[in-house]
């Protein structure tokens, strides 16, 4: 019964091709934007878990507290109360996984007659654990290296090319504030942080060789943040308290005053920008779907144009044994193959122009069989929602009624 | 006991509801066919001949009354037993020819098997068959509006003998065709009358086409005013 069905409906619509193309056409433009518009949510929430996932997991920060200077209070790092002594304590608390203390400072870099200034950060071998961060060529410094304060560099990969271009740099020897600093290590690349900064214009040195060649301390062993990683997603309320103890203690605050250190949960933050994305793109595909609703109203119209204007063959079709479900299928199988062909065209129109976002305008974007898929699922249902009225009207046509008709 | 009549109609009422009230257009029709009978049913415009039709074709319902198809009561079956009925025990033969104009001569003869569940290949066999019985099976890829009138009209008549039915209801058949493609036709409907005994109820206002019938029914205002011979057709009121 489908075969000579689904020709029947095929032959009608070829019957006015003109009519059958724009109906298409509203389903087309539905799906297209509903695939393009899950495309882009979809790329915006990868790049954003991704930019997570460089950060690394279970991840606090600790700054260094704010001073008050003759009643005027200064922001959070504006004293350096933290120290090296601090990271080593804290890595000691149960609830922590690995501990990384960082001075870090600005300075030029100096290479043959290239230069470039970016941004030297001190700490030890942990922080790139911490940050799952790996070594591309050569190798990381080692804890003998802090120990000593060793004069070796770690290089992110946009300073490298800044300051060798194609040439390798591990094994030369570059400046760093006048003092000659031995290349060990390119990093591998890590690309783009949750707030946008290339995380790879960046070089890692030994925190001691930081505090005493480099930068200098206000006070032995002090340093602007420390990095710590809780040793589970559970851990991370009890590593907030118990660092937070830890420190008031080890700084001799006495209960009533004011933490003189801030400590801040980096998950929670990416969770926040992971959930904004996901928001974002629900909301760009609801609004998506508002086409796909209006394409489904065209399709009825023209599906009611159609009953009117073929009463007389309906008419034809009862007299000769049509039952009133056989009438009713020839309709709706009508509407869901104007749905499906739009809904495939507006597939492909939908991929391609995610794909021309993605190469000229550089959106990330992520295209899934399951959008795709559902895409199909959607169009099938809004051909038989929107096709069942009218089919109905049809199938419901008194014989004499329609054959009378003119 | 006597074989049951093919139709039989018993005290049957039908009036229209128009703005201006109810307007009788069926007043107390009796009547039985029997199997093998041709009848011819006249009458001027207006005076009821066609809705009969439409009762007979299980189109319409009666407003009152009884109409037995082989026996069984029309006014007790649901719409999908009297599309059943239809498909199966009546062909309809209509003025328009009423043929599908975007379907092929095939596709329109073999329609009524497609709703009878026969399969793809025996309803393409059995509507070549039935396209080369009114002689066009050379013209099985064609289009309707490719042939004749006269040769649309034997096209629909092929259609409505391809489920092989009792009862054939031509309404007009040759109201749109010259006097000699008529004959044909009616000639045709004659054969089959003769040869497969399939009952036969025409509707003309043309006495030399109600000749071809052996019984003459006609109807006036609503009612059955003669019912009997043929001989008398020619006494008929100018047709409207």
């Amino acid at each position: 019964m489908m075969a000579p069905m689904l020709d029947e409906a095929w032959h009608a619509m070829g019957a006015n091709r003109l009519r059958s193309f724009l109906t298409m056409l509203g389903m087309m433009i539905g799906v297209a934007a509903v695939i393009m518009m899950l495309a882009v949510g979809q790329g915006a929430r990868f790049a954003v878990d991704q930019s997570i996932a460089s950060m690394g997991s279970n991840l606090f920060i600790v700054l260094s507290g704010s001073a008050t200077s003759g009643g005027i209070r200064l922001g959070m790092g504006a004293t350096p109360t933290l120290t090296t002594g601090d990271a080593e304590a804290i890595g000691e608390l149960p609830s922590i996984a690995a501990v990384a203390p960082i001075a870090p400072g600005t300075a030029q870099l100096v290479y043959g007659s290239n230069n470039w200034s970016t941004l030297v950060a001190g700490t030890t071998p942990a922080y790139l654990e911490v940050r799952d961060w790996g070594v591309e060529s050569g190798y990381a410094f080692s804890d003998s290296d802090v120990r000593s304060a060793t004069r070796v560099v770690l290089l992110g990969r946009t300073v490298a090319r800044n300051l060798f271009g194609d040439t390798e740099p591990v094994g030369k020897t570059i400046r760093i504030k006048q003092s000659p600093f031995l290349v060990i290590g390119l990093l591998a690349p890590k690309g783009q942080s949750l707030d946008g900064r290339d995380q790879d214009d960046t070089a890692f040195i030994p925190v001691t060789t930081a505090q005493t060649r480099v930068f200098g301390t206000q006070f032995a062993g002090s340093v602007r943040f420390i990095v710590a990683q809780a040793v589970s997603p559970e851990a991370m309320t009890a590593a907030e308290r118990e660092m937070t103890q830890l420190l008031r203690q080890r700084h001799h605050l006495p209960e009533r005053t004011d933490n003189d250190f801030d400590v801040r949960n980096l998950t929670a933050l990416a969770n926040a920008a992971a959930e904004t994305t996901r928001v974002m793109s629900i909301m760009l595909g609801a609004i998506a779907s508002i086409s796909l609703l209006v394409g489904g109203i065209g399709i009825m119209n023209i599906m009611l144009v159609s009953v009117t204007e073929r009463t007389r063959e309906i008419g034809i079709r009862v007299a000769i044994g049509a039952r009133e479900r056989d009438v009713r299928l020839q309709f709706l199988l009508e509407a869901i193959i104007i749905s499906l062909i739009g809904c495939a065209v507006g597939v492909l129109v939908g991929v391609g122009a995610a794909v021309i976002a993605n190469l000229s305008a550089r959106i990330p974007v992520v295209i899934t069989g399951a959008a795709v898929l559902l895409a199909f699922i959607v169009a099938t249902g809004v051909g038989v929602f929107f096709g069942f009225y009218p089919a109905n009207k049809a199938a419901r046509l008194r014989p004499i009624d329609a054959l009378r008709y003119q | 006991m006597a074989p049951e009549a093919l139709i039989r109609t018993e005290h049957l009422f039908k009036q229209y509801e128009t703005a201006a009230g109810p307007v009788p257009v069926l007043k107390d029709v009796s009547l039985s066919i029997d199997r093998g009978e041709f009848v011819a049913i006249m009458g001027p415009s207006g005076s009821g001949k066609s809705t009969f039709m439409n009762i007979l074709g299980c189109l319409d319902l009666p407003t009152s009354g009884r109409y037995l198809l082989e026996g069984s009561d029309i006014g007790k079956l649901d719409a999908d037993e009297l599309a059943a009925l239809r498909n199966r025990v009546i062909g309809f033969v209509f003025q328009g020819y009423n043929l599908l104009p975007r379907a092929t001569l095939l596709e329109n003869v073999a329609l009524p098997l497609l709703y009878a569940g026969v399969a793809k290949d025996e309803r393409n066999r059995r509507a070549l068959e039935l396209l080369a019985q009114v002689d066009l099976e050379g013209f099985a890829r064609y289009a309707p509006n490719q042939i004749s009138g006269g040769q649309q009209q034997r096209v629909a008549i092929a259609r409505a003998l391809v489920n092989r039915p009792q009862l054939i209801l031509a309404d007009e058949p040759t109201g749109n065709l010259d006097t000699k493609t008529s004959h044909d036709i009616m000639e045709q409907l004659v054969r089959l009358n003769a040869k497969h005994g399939i009952t036969i109820v025409l509707v003309t206002h043309e006495p030399d086409i109600a000749k071809y019938a052996r019984r003459l029914v006609r109807f006036v205002d609503g009612r059955v005013t003669h019912d009997g011979g043929v001989s008398v057709a020619e006494i008929e009121e100018t047709p409207a």
